[in-house]
């Protein structure tokens, strides 16, 4: 973090300046990675997974949260430009940030959103010269988006399917053939479809969005598709970095309390109903008053806004993590008494296989499907959880960009006349995507990996 | 059976105290007694004295956990924790930090609270349970699949979008009802339909799913079977049968929410301007008035523990295979 105050040499001095989420995003990325190279090696696995892919809104939601977790990532790349934290997606942003207008304006619109004083916008729309050629102008942006996005993807479609056939060997003429019939055991016809869709969307907006505010400005003049654009990686900081801060509590001490009875399992059930016992929006609010009082009170921790910001949302995520470890943690220990009793631990311990080995060999990975399901059941609902915090005023920092805080301040300019609904609409819709891919995905993960439903 | 309650009652002791101790650790760690009296007497211009003399008065004077200037048992009983707990046991809340009494208050807010909590919950309640049954009857048909997939989309709209929307809809455009605002007596109804409508639209989504699957595995068992082997119709063996055995994982369910409805709503509350304890408990939050915060923990661990007790009593009264013994 010190970087920081190294400065501007050049005028394009870069060098890369990462903040502590940035990092632990990309640490739970690497443990994602790491598990699914495991369970590709593991036969008990593959199998539901096959059964996850067959299923079509799985891979269809699996596509869209790629989108998500992308961009996400790219946000997750900050570095120093001169004297401006940037990261790798504002660069991409570029053409978003046309410079900020005074204040409202409507999606497409020439003007300023005022009825005494309809000026013209400053950045946004200055090649048109009246509002009659903007129909013609908005039909050759899309058109030219629409193939540009089309071929590319295109492109990306059939090369991809020729990497992987050329890995496993296949002829590519084949599986392309076999993907454009709907022929192939995955349900891959429908995500590639999705796929080309929101590629094809993205490059239309793309190309609208160089001379046009798509989805108009905010009240401060800021342009709102980017804000709801870059709220996307608050959004999954806190539905991935609380599981990163609840998982080792909940499975230690769920595996512990389970395995080890007696005093231990008291314990530890103790602490777990007297967490749980607290109204969990009470705790929550309760905690984040208290981070956000000695974030006030030492104001020497945090050189500058973009890090105090990032630790109020680190603190909201551990905060979010130690509250709700305790739902998991009763499942794990009710599943790991099952398992204790079952003939292989029996046979492991009679064969001298310490405790140690027994819990970490034995027993993790036979409940990590349990593990799975709970983070990806959760991710939605901490998105969710996001923007009702920020609205009681215990959510992310106020100059964070997160969908919350979007509502939150777009919620009294519907009272407004006319009224001025796009930044309320916009943080929805893309919360929305999120969160209905990620419960699709949820659902079919637990139709996938429950073995009750195996017939 | 009464044996069984008393031990229950007396398992809860360790936990509020342990709920206690959270509560006061978090607050007078970070925020020591004399910043509290710094904040109530205005940041500037304070001397010692003063700040010693705003400690006195409100009992604040003495050390958080250990008293080194006495003896014997008193080190613990003279301190900040045994007495701040103490008072919270006797549900003695003290004075906000406004200086209001803050059992009266609660005492007033809570009616309100209930007025709103009640109706959605028993609407909520009966709209869930009544499609949960017609889609379990057409389990596997597009009707069902269709239902959840909007169950679903339902779910993932987020709850503000509803709150937003429907004042919107209703009390702007419409001018149905008045937007905000609460008034005693009869004349509430006007102001609390909306919220109602609002609160059970939101919950329709996830309520559908958890009533439905326990329908399902409900339909799943022997007896449904046997019931449809001698010939009795779907909807009789549904409404006779799958009901009846499946409100003992409903009503236990909801058995365990009824004291928290005491708590009320904090968005809804607050959205609606319903002068209920879940806007108590969001001003005083944003006004950051610990002592109000601390007492309202302390209340929803209460209602917590008693909604669990009264979760086993209603258990042994729903099925009688159910007994208290041990």
């Amino acid at each position: 973090m010190s970087a920081a105050n190294r400065g501007d040499f050049g005028r394009e001095f870069v060098h890369l300046n990462m903040l502590i989420t940035d990092w632990l995003v990309w640490f739970f990325l690497a443990i994602a990675i790491a598990f699914f190279i495991y369970a590709a090696t593991q036969p008990h696995w593959r199998e539901p997974w096959q059964r996850l892919l067959k299923n079509r809104i799985a891979t269809i939601s699996i596509v869209i949260l790629g989108f998500y977790f992308v961009l996400g990532l790219l946000d997750c790349v900050h570095f120093m430009q001169g004297s401006q934290l940037v990261s790798l997606l504002d660069l991409i942003l570029k053409p978003l940030q046309h410079g900020d207008e005074k204040t409202y304006s409507a999606p497409f619109s020439l003007n300023l959103y005022s009825i005494n004083d309809p000026q013209r916008l400053k950045y946004a729309t200055s090649h048109l010269i009246d509002i009659s050629q903007r129909p013609a102008d908005i039909f050759k942006h899309v058109v030219i988006g629409f193939f540009e996005g089309l071929i590319s993807g295109l492109f990306i479609i059939v090369l991809l399917t020729a990497l992987l056939s050329f890995i496993k060997k296949y002829s590519a003429k084949h599986s392309l053939s076999k993907l454009i019939r709907g022929k192939t055991i995955n349900a891959w016809r429908p995500a590639v479809l999705v796929f080309l869709f929101i590629w094809v969307i993205i490059f239309i907006c793309g190309n609208l969005a160089a001379y046009y505010h798509v989805l108009g400005t905010d009240k401060v003049g800021y342009d709102v598709l980017y804000q709801a654009v870059k709220s996307i990686r608050t959004g999954l900081l806190i539905g991935t970095l609380t599981t990163i801060f609840m998982l080792p509590l909940a499975i230690i001490l769920g595996l512990a309390a389970g395995y080890f009875s007696g005093w231990p399992d008291d314990v530890i059930q103790y602490l777990y109903t007297t967490l749980s016992s607290i109204p969990g929006v009470l705790l929550i609010s309760a905690s984040v008053l208290v981070m956000q009082i000695y974030i006030a009170g030492h104001p020497e921790l945090f050189p500058s806004i973009a890090e105090r910001a990032d630790a109020r949302l680190l603190a909201l995520c551990f905060i979010l993590g130690i509250t709700s470890w305790a739902s998991l943690c009763r499942l794990l220990r009710a599943e790991t008494l099952k398992l204790r009793e079952l003939e292989y631990i029996q046979a492991a311990q009679v064969l001298g296989v310490s405790r140690f080995a027994i819990l970490w060999r034995h027993l993790l990975p036979n409940v990590l499907h349990i593990i799975l399901i709970t983070i990806v059941l959760d991710f939605s609902g901490l998105v969710l959880a996001e923007a009702v915090l920020s609205y009681v005023g215990v959510g992310v920092d106020p100059t964070t960009l997160s969908w919350g805080n979007m509502i939150n301040s777009s919620r009294l300019e519907l009272a407004r006349e006319p009224i001025v609904w796009w930044p309320l609409c916009a943080a929805l819709v893309f919360m929305f995507g999120l969160v209905l891919s990620a419960n699709l995905l949820s659902d079919a993960l637990r139709d996938a990996l429950d073995p009750r439903l195996k017939d | 059976m009464f044996a069984y309650l008393l031990r229950r009652l007396i398992y809860a002791i360790p936990i509020l105290i342990g709920v206690n101790f959270i509560t006061f650790a978090l607050f007078f760690m970070v925020n020591s007694p004399d910043n509290i009296a710094r904040a109530q007497l205005g940041s500037r211009h304070v001397t010692t004295e003063q700040i010693q003399l705003w400690k006195k008065q409100h009992g604040y004077d003495q050390p958080l956990f250990k008293n080194n200037e006495v003896t014997g048992f008193q080190k613990y009983t003279q301190t900040l924790f045994f007495e701040k707990s103490v008072d919270l046991f006797s549900f003695n809340f003290g004075k906000s930090d406004q200086g209001r009494d803050i059992s009266r208050d609660i005492g007033e807010r809570m009616w309100p609270s209930l007025a709103l909590a009640i109706p959605t919950l028993i609407v909520g309640l009966l709209l869930n349970i009544t499609i949960a049954l017609f889609v379990s009857l057409f389990r596997g048909t597009f009707f069902d699949h269709s239902t959840m997939i909007l169950c679903v989309v339902m779910m993932s709209i987020s709850g503000l979008f509803y709150v937003i929307i429907g004042q919107f809809l209703f009390a702007k455009m419409l001018q149905w009802v008045p937007i905000s605002g609460y008034q005693n007596g009869w004349q509430a109804w006007r102001f609390l339909i909306l919220p109602v409508l609002i609160g059970v639209i939101s919950g329709v989504g996830a309520g559908v799913r958890w009533y439905r699957a326990i329908f399902l595995e409900e339909m799943n068992k022997e007896y449904v079977r046997t019931a449809r082997a001698k010939g009795l119709s779907p909807w009789v063996v549904l409404s006779k049968h799958v009901l009846k055995n499946g409100m003992i994982p409903i009503l236990t369910g909801i058995v365990v929410v009824i004291p928290m409805l005491f708590l009320g709503s904090l968005i809804m509350e607050s959205f609606f301007g319903v002068p209920g304890l879940g806007s108590y408990t969001i001003d005083a939050i944003q006004a950051q008035d610990f002592e109000i915060v601390r007492a309202m923990v302390f209340l929803g661990t209460v209602l917590y523990i008693i909604g669990l007790i009264l979760t086993d009593i209603s258990y042994v009264l729903v099925d009688p295979r159910v007994k208290l013994n041990n």
